[in-house]
């Protein structure tokens, strides 16, 4: 079965230093195949969705000054249409976890997290997010945010340099593009067993 | 080594009044809390003379080892307040008389105190539940008898309107959390709360080598990355006895002055964006690129740049670096007049600022507000000049102190701050001297037994680093005299009366950075 | 100038042969409206890729360029991505009055889009109030943020929303004082007549000094009553996050963030229609030859230029100034803008009576 290539504007498709994990990932979401009339209309809404990602204005420590400098005049992620930066939850796309993330912080990235609308992705931007980073011995800091969060991209670094932030963006707009709309499940997040009436919105 | 005097838990508060009304120390530098093991646990004072510059430290350890108790001198001085729960959070000491003993960074169902010696990592798993707020604090009052009681009091009544605004909120800088009673528009009462970025750097240095420990300091106030790095050189090599060669204390100076244009640079963008003027914040953002490429061409990094060392810096600075930045300095100058006509003069700018958020200069003492906040107020604050290091001594230039203390006068400074920081580049820029870039050092650094202290000016303030060692490889305790602490706690009396548009205001004149204040 | 009631007459009578003039004229009003959302919807796309790129041209950036060529379908794709977002549903909220408060602020906003003459004969609703009506349809908007934040059962989206409602309350009032001055120069209300009064010259060069002033007061009470530019405390994102929409997701936010761009369209119009001359294109007196070259642009191209041509100007505006604090917005409002208006309505009355205008 062909593997659906997602096509980003001027850049190669074998210029990406990691086409495995969305080559893998297709392959389970082709699995089930799908209708060519559904699969066109996949393709479209996939458009939209991904050259729209609006994110969440959420920094907590120094990755947040390189998430404020590729919205500044040089490097300028509005081309990609990413500089609607909503400051409620419910209405972003994804949240970048800049910055390190406390014992403390920790239940309310997780509710900031529970009140966005799906669809909904986190980029894990830094190495404190990703694993703890310089703090991994302390006793307060959470050993990367993939412990509460389901993390689609990774971006390494101490800070990231800002083009790496824009590139781990263009490898969401990729994985964005190869999910599908209807029907099946993208992420593997596990679905909650009953409805947990816990009083909170 | 200072000179440490020792005084006795019981005669704590009598002395201390008596220092600061006889030999007039109004300003308390850094309130240190250190476990000593089999010597108990205790408090480490660094005051000093707002006028004379005349400084005196002050040690006092707790009577009992299981219950720690030590009078507080949070009604002397007003930076105390903090200072102390910050000592009751990491080590247990409980403070008789302060008005309100709660945890300042850790959960309230924290089980432990993390700076003992004797912690246990283990009581405290990692707890996914939100925390409930209490409004209520406790305190422990000293009856006519001698002993203390524990009591209650509320912070905010039943019935006022209280909203929260942070931890995430686009215009606290970084994870900060107030809690604010509100009558319509005007705020009637501020609590603060920290601890959302708290990393626990201190307790990590103390199983971290001298080298190792360097590397956290950038990313405390990252703003003010060489300058931080800059005050933990200057204590390890003042404890050794090494002497730094001219031409690093040249290259040294130089960058810090850079660094401090950049963080006043990305304060006028904030502001801007703060309250509103977009396009200035992408001026300021624009202009920043260009310091930061300086820094990335000599140390590789834009905002974490692990060039100091012990005993000089990283590597030697490139040929060409000296062309690049007169050639950034000119290109500074009149983009600095813009700014003025964009936003210092425009009317609305003005309105949003002038008689916001006063400060008075006793008030600045009494918190410790050092920093362009504490000039602002009238207090020349500035450790370039109270206790000259590197090349500060050698060159000419003036500290700009205001008087009116509002957030227009907080502002100014900055920007003629600015100017002043290009002056002292350019009187240095020519005149490096040639020489070794770095002292040769031992792999393995053993710092003599004692307490040091040493203060630089970050771009925020009074930036100090506190150790005390017992001659081993490892510092026995490291503590960071935070610049946003004694800010944060200021917050309180500089906005009651204020309304909710004006926090913003203030906040952003203020100018503090959450990861400083949290460590 | 092209009279487009040639095509719409012959529309009806085609409609006419066809079926009882009932049922024509139904299918007419369908065809309208059908016509009218397309309208909102392709001006709602144009005005916020414009605000994109203009915002981007002030603050020396690029805009939106990868998203086809120079970034043009890039409006379409946050269309696409808004519609199939999830709508959430809030338990605690006032479920009525939560699902009503973004469509009564589109109704009123489409309502007060479809009074825009736009050119000759090509108008929607032409009362012989039109301006009363205008001013009415789009004061509804108000009950619509109100209920917004009231319903959220949110502390911050109740204070954005109580902000926003005395602000537009407020400068409803200026609004109505400009625009009750220039229809005391040009004594009626009904839109299409005021724009064939300019035929020989735009009010703001008819009424001079009154009108200059009465056009100032009208861009800035206009600006503040769709909660723009300097005034757009109640939504402020460094300030409240969202304010009164924060609880909203999906294409429910999609409507208020839609209806803030089109409202700043509808008051370009107005100011286009009542001080500049609509569709009329610019005639000078006494130079026939260069009226009639005039003559041969199309009005609805007069029209949208003159629009746009506002819309940049407040753009303009917003891009450059911080913002006003709530108290300094009223402030301004009732101690300095309604004195002066009501003192400019004298003005203009004396010069009306005494025929000082041009």
């Amino acid at each position: 079965m062909e593997i659906k290539k997602p096509k980003i504007k001027s850049i190669q498709y074998e210029e990406f230093k990691d086409n495995e994990s969305l080559e893998n990932m297709v392959k389970e979401l082709n699995e089930n195949g799908s209708n060519v009339i559904v699969g066109v209309l996949d393709d479209v809404i996939n458009w939209g969705r991904s050259n729209s990602l609006w994110s969440l204005t959420f920094a907590t420590s120094c990755c947040g000054i390189e998430f404020m400098a590729i919205g500044a005049a040089r490097y300028d992620f509005a081309r990609f249409g990413f500089e609607v930066t909503r400051a409620s939850p419910r209405q972003a796309d994804l949240i970048m976890v800049a910055g390190t993330i406390t014992d403390k912080m920790a239940p309310v990235l997780k509710r900031l997290y529970d009140q966005m609308a799906d669809p909904k992705y986190v980029v894990a931007v830094g190495g404190c997010a990703i694993s703890g980073g310089p703090f991994k011995k302390s006793y307060h800091v959470l050993n990367g945010v993939d412990k509460i969060l389901p993390v689609d991209v990774y971006i390494p670094g101490c800070p990231p340099r800002p083009e790496a932030l824009l590139y781990g963006m263009i490898q969401l707009q990729r994985k964005v593009k190869v999910e599908k709309f209807f029907g099946g499940v993208n992420k593997k997040e596990e679905k909650p067993k009953n409805k947990v009436n816990d009083g909170q919105d | 080594m200072d000179k440490i005097n020792e005084i006795e838990a019981a005669a704590l508060h009598d002395e201390m009044l008596r220092l600061k009304e006889e030999k007039h120390m109004d300003f308390l530098r850094s309130l240190t809390g250190v476990d000593w093991q089999e010597n108990g646990l205790g408090v480490v004072y660094h005051l000093e003379n707002s006028e004379t510059q005349e400084t005196i430290t002050i040690k006092c350890v707790a009577p009992n080892r299981e219950k720690p108790e030590i009078p507080t001198v949070s009604d002397i001085w007003k930076g105390a307040d903090f200072n102390e729960r910050e000592v009751y959070d990491f080590l247990g000491i409980v403070f008789i008389g302060h008005p309100d003993m709660r945890r300042l960074y850790l959960r309230d169902d924290w089980v432990g105190y993390p700076l003992k010696k004797d912690y246990d990592d283990s009581l405290n798993p990692l707890r996914m539940t939100n925390e409930e707020t209490v409004d209520s604090t406790k305190y422990m009052e000293e009856q006519p008898d001698g002993s203390v009681i524990e009591k209650r009091q509320a912070i905010f009544d039943e019935d006022e309107y209280i909203i929260n605004i942070g931890p995430q909120h686009p215009a606290t800088h970084g994870v900060l959390r107030f809690r604010v009673a509100l009558e319509g528009e005007i705020i009637k009462k501020l609590d603060v709360h920290c601890g959302y970025i708290h990393r626990g750097i201190e307790k990590m240095c103390e199983s971290l080598t001298y080298q190792q420990t360097l590397a956290l300091t950038d990313r405390l106030d990252y703003l003010g990355a060489h300058q931080n790095r800059h005050a933990l050189c200057m204590c390890v090599e003042k404890a050794m006895g090494v002497e730094v060669s001219e031409r690093v204390q040249y290259i040294r100076t130089i960058m810090d002055e850079l660094q401090r244009i950049d963080s006043h640079l990305l304060f006028f963008s904030c502001l801007c964006m703060d309250l509103g003027a977009l396009t200035a914040f992408l001026y300021g953002f624009r202009d920043r690129e260009k310091i930061l490429d300086i820094f990335e061409y000599t140390t590789g990094g834009r905002l974490i740049q692990n060039y100091n060392t012990i005993g000089g810096v990283q590597a030697d600075i490139a040929p060409d670096f000296v062309e690049k930045v007169k050639s950034f300095l000119t290109y500074l100058r009149p983009m600095l007049k813009e700014y003025n006509d964009v936003f210092t003069g425009n009317i609305i700018a003005q309105q949003r600022m002038k008689g916001v958020g006063l400060l008075s200069k006793e008030d600045a003492i009494s918190f410790g507000a050092t920093g362009g906040t504490g000039r602002a107020s009238g207090w020349a604050c500035d450790v370039r000049k109270r206790h000259p290091y590197a090349m500060y001594d050698k060159v000419d230039f003036k500290q700009i102190v205001r008087t009116e203390g509002d957030s227009y006068a907080r502002y100014l400074v900055r920007i003629d701050e600015i100017v002043e920081s290009m002056r002292i580049i350019e009187q240095l820029i020519d005149n490096i001297p040639a020489g070794e870039y770095q002292q040769k050092m031992k792999p393995i650094i053993k710092v003599p037994e004692g307490i040091y202290y040493s203060a630089v000016e970050g771009s925020r303030g009074e930036f100090g680093v506190f150790l005390e060692s017992h001659g081993e490889k490892y510092p026995y305790r490291l503590k960071f005299r935070s610049t946003g602490l004694p800010l944060v706690s200021a917050m309180e009396t500089m906005s009651r009366g204020a309304k909710i548009a004006d926090l913003i205001a203030i906040g952003g004149t203020v100018d503090y950075v959450v990861p400083d204040i949290d460590r | 100038m092209f009279d487009f009631s040639i095509i719409t007459q012959w529309i009806h009578s085609l409609l006419c042969t066809y079926m009882p003039e009932q049922l024509a004229i139904f299918l007419e009003c369908v065809l309208i409206g059908v016509i009218i959302l397309l309208a909102y919807a392709i001006i709602a796309i144009i005005m916020i890729y414009m605000e994109r790129k203009v915002c981007a041209a002030f603050q020396c950036r690029l805009g939106p360029t990868r998203v086809g060529p120079y970034g043009t379908i890039q409006v379409f794709a946050d269309v696409l991505k808004m519609l199939i977002k999830e709508i959430i549903e809030i338990r605690h909220a006032d479920k009525f009055l939560y699902n009503l408060a973004p469509y009564i602020v589109i109704i009123s906003s489409i309502l007060a889009f479809s009074c825009l003459p736009i050119s000759k004969g090509l108008e929607v609703l032409d009362f012989n109030v039109g301006i009363f009506f205008l001013m009415a349809a789009s004061s509804i908007g108000v009950v619509g943020i109100l209920l917004a934040g009231w319903s959220s059962n949110n502390k911050y989206s109740l204070i954005g929303a109580m902000r926003s409602g005395a602000q537009m309350i407020s400068y409803e009032l200026s609004v109505g004082l400009s625009l009750l001055t220039m229809v005391v120069l040009t004594d009626t209300m009904q839109l299409s007549e005021i724009v064939e009064q300019q035929a020989d010259g735009w009010f703001i060069f008819k009424g001079h000094i009154p009108a200059l002033i009465a056009f100032v007061i009208y861009l800035i009470a206009g600006n503040a009553e769709v909660n723009r530019g300097p005034f757009d405390l109640p939504e402020a994102e460094s300030e409240l996050t969202a304010g009164y929409h924060t609880e909203y997701s999906g294409m429910h936010f999609g409507f208020f963030y839609v209806a803030e761009f089109v409202n700043l369209f509808i008051i370009s119009g107005i100011a286009a229609t009542i001080f500049f001359g609509g569709w009329m294109p610019l005639h000078i007196a006494g130079l026939d030859g260069f009226n009639a070259v005039m003559d041969y642009i199309p009005g609805f191209v007069w029209f949208f230029g003159k629009a746009f041509f506002v819309v940049f100007l407040l753009m303009w505006i917003k891009w450059t100034f911080p913002r006003l604090r709530i108290d300094q917005i009223l402030t301004l409002e009732w101690k300095y803008l309604v004195p002066i208006g009501l003192f400019n309505l004298l003005l203009m009355v004396i010069i009306v009576v005494f025929n000082l205008h041009f």
